[in-house]
């Protein structure tokens, strides 16, 4: 059993270093750095550039962002100091419910809805011509999947704030509104950047619902209603179907170790904020 | 003794839920006087000290009967505004809480929440009401750094003067100095001493000792009720009920 448990312990690591091995090959010809920031994807070439996938990524993921954190930040503040008991005993399992469905169906109604939303009648609204599966689409779909932990983090963190220091900022005859914007809020904050990194990290990751609705088009986006072909997006789409062409697996593979090093930095970064928040606390 | 009133209460009741935790308090509290409100733990004497700043209503499931008049004004009257009553009192809770900011920002936190912009201004309140709770010589080369890294003594004067920023009337501490070393209780009673002056002063303990050493004026309560009140020579030296002869000698805490 210990065994066991200590095998599951490795496991990231075990799986970060097969991705090595398997990466080796293309590292040996090309220099990282070219790999990294070319924006050159010519497989039958042998031009790996990751540049546009890497550019995806980031667009889809910090439009998610852009979207979700303001939302989430104000649900959370609701849920912590404005609502009824009641009210959080309703809505916590409505959006645990949320984290649980399958990204397959994000990514259903993302087509569905979003996409058609896009290219009938926002994009037109701004003038420009986009067939909807763009950056945006990816973003709407990817900031709702991250709602639930960003929100979840964020009212433990909002809880977690001694309520005498409120208390201390109403007796001076502050209001509610006034005591959340300069005394919760500043006191959180630490917590507050933990959940939103949380939420990053498992937006960087997301596979299924962006592939569904980003468009996947190998060039790097220049507004949010072009699409964008994130890393996780090219993997999953590509690996095992194009594996004749030379050099092709090792450079997924290699886009998988970059993902896995990127999804685990922002995770670590996430908790340690985390701790120190507990720690500070008691 | 004479005593005028400022704060009246009449007929208060508050309900935790089911629980009844003040049973129809009727009790004036005198003007520019020490009171002090004594009873065991659990008696009522926190939520009768909160329900003056109306800090009660802020909890879930609370229900408040019964009328408190300020200055002739009922502060359970629907129409009344909350932030207008507490900035007439400033609050000592029982361990010090230091807002998340500087030293300096802690006192101009009230000043700023009400309207005052100056900076002149603001360093002025700042250094008068620092100098007024005895910390200013302490912490005047330092007025920028976090609040949080003074001790809990230096903390407590620090909500002092934070409390007297906002020119209350009344001050209300909720066992102020239980938290403290014997030291810094002492600096912080001999600040009601001199503060009592100019100020309304309600201060809740369960230390009989610094009750003798502070009130003018005396609220027991026993389970939420109102047992006794007076002067302070009348309720600590010779009590007429039962009930407070045996919690003054000790036998009931």
């Amino acid at each position: 059993m210990m065994l066991l448990t200590i095998f599951s312990g490795l496991i990231v690591f075990l799986m970060a270093f097969g991705l090595y091995q398997r990466s080796r090959p293309i590292l040996a010809i090309k220099p990282l750095t070219e790999l990294l920031f070319s924006t050159s994807w010519h497989p039958l070439r042998g031009e790996f550039g990751f540049f546009p996938f890497i550019m995806g990524t980031l667009w889809v993921t910090g439009v998610a962002l852009a979207i979700a954190v303001p939302l989430c930040l104000l649900t959370a503040i609701y849920l912590s100091q404005y609502a009824h008991r009641r009210v959080r005993e309703w809505t916590n399992p409505l959006i645990d419910l949320l984290a649980g469905i399958p990204s397959v169906v994000y990514g259903m109604w993302g087509i569905l809805i979003i996409v058609p939303l896009i290219k009938n009648h926002i994009a037109p609204f701004f003038g420009i011509f986009s067939t909807g599966y763009s950056v945006i689409a990816g973003s709407i779909v990817l900031a709702i999947m991250i709602f639930p932990i960003i929100i979840h983090v964020a009212v433990e963190v909002f809880r977690s704030v001694p309520y005498e220091v409120s208390e201390a900022s109403l007796a001076l005859g502050a209001t509610k509104w006034q005591t959340v914007k300069h005394v919760v809020i500043r006191k959180a904050m630490p917590g507050v950047i933990a959940a939103i990194v949380l939420g990053l990290s498992r937006a960087f990751g997301e596979t299924m619902a962006v592939l569904m609705v980003a468009g996947n088009v190998a060039k790097v986006p220049s507004s949010v209603f072009d699409p964008a072909y994130p890393l996780p997006a090219l993997i999953a789409n590509n690996y095992g179907e194009m594996l004749s062409v030379p050099l092709y697996d090792s450079a997924l593979l290699l886009a998988s170790l970059v993902l896995l090093l990127v999804v685990l930095f922002f995770n670590i970064i996430s908790r340690v904020i985390l701790i120190r928040v507990e720690r500070s606390i008691q | 003794m004479e005593f005028k009133t400022h704060i009246s209460v009449q007929n208060l009741d508050v309900f935790y839920g089911t629980e009844r935790a003040l049973k129809d308090i009727t009790v004036d509290i005198p003007d520019k006087k020490i009171t002090v409100i004594i009873g065991p733990s659990g008696c009522g004497k926190t939520t009768l000290l909160k329900s003056f700043n109306r800090l009660v209503d802020s909890m879930d499931e609370v229900k408040v009967s019964g009328k408190v008049f300020l200055d002739g004004e009922n502060i359970f009257d629907p129409k009344v505004e909350i932030t207008h009553i507490r900035k007439k009192m400033g609050l000592l809770s029982q361990k010090p809480f230091p807002l998340p900011m500087s030293i300096y920002d802690n006192v101009a936190y009230g000043p700023r929440i009400h309207g005052i912009r100056d900076k002149k201004e603001l360093g002025r309140i700042v250094e008068h009401y620092l100098k007024q709770s005895s910390l200013w010589d302490e912490v005047k080369d330092r007025l920028h750094a976090p609040a949080s890294r003074l001790s809990l003594g230096q903390q407590q004067r620090l909500c002092l003067a934070r409390g007297l920023a906002v020119e209350p009337e009344i001050i209300l501490g909720d066992e102020p100095t239980s938290a403290l070393d014997p030291k810094s209780s002492q600096r912080i009673e001999q600040r009601f001493l001199e503060l009592k002056r100019e100020y309304t002063i309600v201060i809740v303990t369960h230390i009989l000792r610094q009750a003798m050493r502070l009130a003018d004026y005396v609220v027991f309560l026993y389970l939420g009720e109102l047992i006794e009140h007076g002067p302070a020579e009348d309720i600590l030296v010779d009590p007429k009920e039962e009930m407070t002869k045996e919690y003054i000698k000790g036998i009931i805490s």
